[in-house]
């Protein structure tokens, strides 16, 4: 016996149609669903994207070369010096796209009326530039010009907490290797705008040379900060760093870093799998439905086919072919409308009016839908495989209907 | 190759507490090439003897030999193959799958049997000309009157050159005109060599007959060869 399988799928295409309405519903039904799982998880993807990237603006560097005690105890005594030799050798080769180093010590700021505890990072403009750290807006002045400029960067709301303005002075106190008060006065030549908002309360901007020396660290550093390709991957600039550094240091990822961060990821791949699933299983049930209905209402000639020798395999087959052409509409429609109401969302979706609620999630006001075609994929998958396994049931009770009673019915 | 040997064939039915007798001792040959009717009244067992000879449906007890497969001892699967490849079967009513055209339907049988493509086109246009549907191949079931749906059926059952054709009530949802068309497309085809067992009721089939099975509640009255007194139109 040959499978005549165009035939079968021209049989299936039209008692599609033969109940038009029924299968209008189902489509839109399967339609909707597709469309709210890849919505669904663009959305979830572009949270997620975001609360990472804006950790990873905290953190910054998505690979990091400390001090062995560093992370334990983040302050001067716990510096580095500056790469040199094997590890600078590693630094300036692929897959590490970019790397700076920098201090980074807690510290206070004070204005004339009030003093705040902040984290003082010493950088090397040039180098931030490089890796892509710089403060996301500059709304007043300039960023430091170079490693030896002696004015300060502030974040707007510090400048607001602090009471302070472009042009002031503000002095930066914390302690020397010694435990000696350091401290320097410094002018703001700066004031930048975080994406999170906590962000502009935390990091204060000055360069490195001077606080190398307010810090009496010589040429020492608190951190090396490393990019390179997508951040999603960042574990695998870690081996040759780490091959490279000496004992007393310490080379991780920003997932190794931030833990929570770095399961973040993982989670949000659970979740959207999860939601698909449970979208499905409600989909399944208008699924069931309309094939047992379209085989109930066709007993007759389903008991035909079987009268004339077509095996019950064929006739298995039949609802199956059917149930899967109904679903690939679905899906095409699906996906089709996904990506053209999504697509134009990924520039953007202004939600400063809830932005104050989502910013304890690491959120911005801005949500950026992310639209991927892994996501696609999964849900095409999933929409396919869980659709043939949920026809199963009515295929198997056609496939077993009695020949002789199902055309005795008249 | 095509005769039928039925021999002590037993069946009943359980309904609602009740056992309803269908076959009760039931021996019967048929050579190749005859022209049979099975008749009697209604719920006496035609279409229940029609089924087991066309390996539809298993006795309960009994043998059934068709050519030189043995019915009763073959699987249900090695049954529907053996209705696929050598029974064509016409049914009284919803003979055809109503989204198929008439060509398409008689194709599909063809396909599934195994059929070349190039050798079923050929043939399909054969057998719905042998049976006077020319042009009308490409009309839906619903398009086609009773009696043009029956023939397509014939189409169906004889494209694949069967030896044996079994037909129920045939001609029940016939005018007079349409049946009698029917039935001569019968004997035509009887002439070359197709065996025909027919179940009915109906007195202008058995005409046409040339031996008259009878049987009254499961059990065969009688059996008569007779000369047809129908007029082949
Ligand atoms: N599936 C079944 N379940 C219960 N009883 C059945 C079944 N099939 C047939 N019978 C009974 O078996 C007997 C013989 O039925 P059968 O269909 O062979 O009769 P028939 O001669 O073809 O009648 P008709 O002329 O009305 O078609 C009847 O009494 C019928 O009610
Ligand atoms: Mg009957």
């Amino acid at each position: 016996m040959r499978l005549p399988l165009a035939t079968l799928l021209r049989l299936a295409w039209r008692n599609l149609w033969r109940n038009y309405r029924r299968t209008l519903i189902m489509l839109l039904a399967i339609a909707v669903g597709v469309w709210a799982m890849i919505a669904m998880s663009a959305f979830l993807r572009g949270m997620t994207d975001q609360m990472v990237r804006s950790g990873l603006n905290t953190l910054p560097g998505e690979v990091q070369i400390h001090q062995s005690n560093y992370r334990a105890d983040p302050s001067v005594v716990n510096s580095m010096p500056p790469p040199d030799g094997d590890l600078l050798d590693a630094l300036n080769q692929p897959p590490i796209t970019a790397w700076t180093s920098r201090v980074r010590v807690p510290a206070m700021v004070s204005s004339e009326y009030d003093s705040r505890g902040v984290i003082l990072l010493g950088v090397d403009p040039e180098g931030e530039t490089a890796i892509g750290a710089l403060p996301d807006t500059i709304v007043e002045g300039r960023f430091l010009s170079d490693a030896d400029d002696r004015g300060v960067v502030l974040g707007q709301r510090l400048v607001e907490r602090l009471d302070t303005a472009m042009g002031k002075r503000v002095v930066l106190m914390s302690q020397d290797p010694d435990n000696n008060v350091a401290d320097r006065g410094a002018r703001v030549v700066g004031i930048y705008r975080a994406r999170l908002r906590s962000t502009e309360d935390t990091l204060v901007y000055a360069a490195r040379n001077p606080t190398q020396s307010m810090l009496k660290l010589g040429s020492a550093v608190s951190e090396v900060a490393v990019i390179g390709g997508d951040y999603r991957h960042s574990e695998s600039l870690v081996p040759p760093l780490a091959a490279a550094v000496t004992n007393m240091q310490l080379v991780q990822s920003w997932q190794q870093l931030d833990p929570y961060l770095g399961s973040m990821l993982k989670v949000q791949d659970g979740f959207t799998l999860i939601f698909m699933v449970v979208i499905f299983l409600a989909l399944s049930f208008g699924l069931v439905n309309t094939l047992v209905m379209a085989v109930f209402e066709r007993m007759r000639e389903i008991g035909l086919m079987q009268a004339l020798g077509m095996r019950p395999g064929l006739i298995l087959l039949q609802v199956l072919i059917e149930s899967v052409l109904l679903l690939s509409l679905g899906l095409i429609v699906g996906n089709v409308a996904a990506w053209l109401t999504i697509k134009p969302l990924e520039s953007g979706i202004d939600i400063s009016a809830v932005a104050d609620g989502m910013e304890m999630m690491a959120m911005g006001t801005t949500l950026y839908p992310a639209l991927d075609g892994r996501d696609m994929l999964t849900s095409t998958a999933i929409v396919v495989g869980l659709g043939i396994l949920a026809s199963l049931l009515p295929a198997w009770r056609a496939a077993r209907l009695d020949p002789i009673r199902a055309l005795a019915k008249t | 190759m095509s005769s039928i040997r039925c021999n002590d064939l037993c069946k009943t039915f359980e309904q609602g507490g009740e056992t309803i007798v269908g076959l009760d001792h039931v021996s019967l040959s048929i050579e190749e090439g005859e022209f049979v009717c099975l008749s009697g009244p209604s719920g006496s067992g035609k279409t229940t003897l029609l089924n087991a000879m066309g390996g539809l449906d298993t006795p309960d007890s009994g043998r059934i030999q068709v050519g030189d497969a043995v019915l009763t001892d073959l699987s249900r699967g090695q049954l529907a193959d053996m209705r696929l490849q050598n029974v064509g079967f016409v049914f009284q009513a919803y003979n055809l799958v109503p989204v198929l055209s008439a060509r398409e339907n008689v194709e599909f049988v063809m396909q599934v049997q195994g059929v070349d493509a190039r050798q079923r086109s050929q043939r399909v246009q054969e057998v719905l000309a042998e049976v006077g549907l020319e042009g009308l191949e490409s009309r839906l079931p619903a398009e086609l009157s009773g009696g043009q749906q029956q023939r397509v059926a014939v189409a169906r059952a004889i494209a694949s050159k069967p030896k044996l054709v079994l037909a129920d009530e045939p001609t029940a949802n016939l005018d007079t005109r349409s049946a009698a068309q029917l039935m001569g497309l019968f004997v035509s085809l009887n002439q070359r060599g197709i065996t025909f067992v027919i179940a009915t009721h109906d007195s202008r089939v058995m005409g046409y007959a040339r031996r008259l099975v009878k049987l009254q509640d499961g059990r065969m009255i009688s059996d008569e060869a007779q000369e047809p007194t129908a007029m082949v139109v």
